[in-house]
């Protein structure tokens, strides 16, 4: 007992301290991330509910919605099974050039969002190299949904290879070895030994690579071309609102990214929790 | 091949491996390579000509110092609010961990127009900052606001980790020869912690430096004052000058390229001083 309140003193702060800094790092997160987040769902119901509703249901809207929900549904597959491919290469093999493979895959991180929709303007766009060739072909890629799935592509290109990578090359190969040589083929080794202890890293890279493909803003600016019902995510959608001063639409659709936000770190939550209890533990930790 | 790669009796190394390479290259390599080579075309004269313009210099100035100035903040935060998620217990605080990743979750024009409208001069906070004659929005504040929120979990989500893993062992050590608790911090703790300290800050810089969606609607976007780079990458494309835009983007990812490697050498040089 003595040697506890020993311990206590010496190496514990003074409960002032700790009260401070608490309310530092409260106040702090209050500020920066709470009231935003509250103030998103204010401002988006300021003036009632019907006048909240009425913005989503107009077919411009609907039409961000169905644009967003689709390139999603194309960039996050498409980024799934190139995470899946770079993690079972690296993981699982010795192989010269490794290490710079790694940094590659992490470079579209280090570039600015503008650029990454910049870069695809350059090769596809109408003074692009190849803007001729797909003129004389009747082929539009920038400022139609091809680009924009391009461009999304490109801003979430590492976020599941960069989950599954060290959660494998932690895991090591033995337990795939050991199916091989049982005589299971290469697929079977995957889908029953490899995937299932590798589910809950899937899973979390695949909600962070959703969350920013639905989210996406300045890439997707970039090669849009912001054709209202044709080209328009939801949040360029929002920002069109905006810069209209139709502050009430531009937040009641800007809600519903933000309850995308929060499903995202709801689910994150979850899938960081059932990781921890069931053995694989996330490489980040958390 | 034997020599490329050691033998495994794994199969699927060549189509796990071509996939990535073609994709890598189809979809990242390739795109970027035309960054380059499109500046490549303006030559030495024309890039410099562009990038020493008046109005993108001062457009990388305001960029470069704003998202260092939000790193900073930061990483004075960022490293409490790690400690305290760390070391205390309070109610709600599995919560407020996971509120931490908001910023990586929440899309970034949604962040700016809600920043924008809570920091203009009638706004929530930002009629407080009003009474005191202090603009927020549409100034270069505003953008440094914009850039917190965008890099808070960076140095948070870098620190935990090494911050957790501190033996307790070595404080009470130092504790029980008599150090006080703020000596405690200063030459056990923080040595520990100060290369994942400034990982975080470099993290939170290169994100912010890059950073567009939230930062248009609170900045103003005035030329010379409040106008961030990549906005101005926005403008000369919507002109049709591909050459100009591309220049800004090559200067802009060599300054933060520049930026990185003299983190890297910081923190290499820091932590083989501390394992002496």
């Amino acid at each position: 007992m003595a040697n506890q309140i020993q311990r206590r003193i010496s190496t514990h702060e003074s409960t002032s301290v700790t009260l401070l800094l608490i309310g530092v790092a409260l106040t702090y997160l209050v500020l920066f991330l709470g009231l935003p987040l509250f103030a998103v769902f204010v401002q988006a119901l300021s003036k009632g509910w019907d006048l909240y509703w009425k913005p989503l249901q107009e077919p411009d809207a609907w039409s961000a919605i169905k644009l967003t929900l689709l390139t999603a549904a194309i960039a996050v597959p498409a980024n799934l099974v190139f995470g899946v491919a770079a993690a079972w290469a690296i993981a699982k093999f010795e192989f010269k050039g490794k290490s710079l493979l790694i940094t590659l895959i992490d470079l579209p991180f280090a570039v600015s969002p503008v650029v990454s929709g910049l870069v695809y303007v350059l090769l596809f766009g109408a003074q692009g190299w190849f803007g001729p060739w797909l003129q004389a072909h009747d082929i539009k890629l920038i400022f139609a949904m091809p680009g924009i799935v391009l461009a999304t592509i490109f801003v979430t290109f590492p976020f599941i290879a960069r989950e599954l990578i060290p959660l494998m090359q932690a895991q090591g190969k033995e337990e795939e070895e050991a199916a091989v040589s049982l005589g299971a083929s290469g697929w079977q080794t995957f889908w029953r030994v490899t995937l299932p202890n590798i589910k809950w890293g899937l899973m979390y890279g695949v909600i962070l690579c959703n969350a920013r493909a639905m989210g996406e803003f300045g890439a997707v600016s970039v090669v849009s071309g912001h054709i209202r019902g044709m080209t328009n995510t939801m949040p360029l959608h929002v920002e069109i609102l905006y810069n209209e001063y139709n502050f009430v639409a531009a937040f009641a659709v800007a809600s519903l990214l933000a309850l995308l936000a929060l499903v995202t770190l709801v689910v994150k939550s979850l899938v960081e929790w059932q990781a921890k209890h069931s053995g694989e533990p996330l490489p980040h930790g958390a | 091949m034997s020599q490329f790669r050691a033998h495994s009796v794994l199969p699927g190394f060549n189509l796990a491996l071509g996939f990535t390479l073609l994709y890598l290259s189809l979809i990242v390599l390739i795109p970027l390579s035309a960054l380059f080579v499109k500046s490549a075309t303006l030559g030495l004269d024309g890039f410099w000509h562009v990038v020493m313009g008046d109005r993108v210099l001062a457009s990388l100035r305001v960029t470069f110092f704003a998202s260092f100035v939000a790193a900073v903040i930061n990483a004075l935060f960022g490293l409490i609010v790690a400690w305290v998620l760390v070391r205390y217990t309070f109610p709600g605080k599995h919560i407020v961990d996971a509120l931490v990743d908001l910023p990586f979750a929440l899309p970034t024009a949604v962040a700016g127009i809600t920043l924008a409208t809570l920091y203009a001069p009638n706004g929530w906070l930002g009629q407080y900052f009003a009474a005191h004659d202090i603009k927020v929005a549409y100034t270069p504040l505003g953008i440094v606001v914009a850039l917190t929120f965008i890099g808070l979990p960076f140095v948070v989500r870098t620190v935990q980790p090494v911050l957790a893993d501190v033996e307790a062992e070595v404080e009470e050590a130092a504790a029980s020869l008599g150090a006080g608790r703020l000596d405690v911090f200063r030459r056990v703790i923080f040595p520990a912690i100060y290369p994942a300290l400034l990982t975080g800050f470099a993290l939170a810089f290169a994100r912010a430096i890059g950073e567009y969606g939230s930062v248009i609607f609170i900045a103003g976007n005035m030329p010379y004052i409040s106008e961030i780079a990549p906005l101005l990458i926005v403008a000369k494309l919507e002109q049709y000058d591909y050459a100009g835009a591309t220049a800004i983007a090559v200067a802009m990812l060599l300054l933060s390229f520049a930026l990185l490697l003299a983190i890297n050498i910081l923190q290499w040089w820091s932590s083989r001083r501390g394992t002496r």
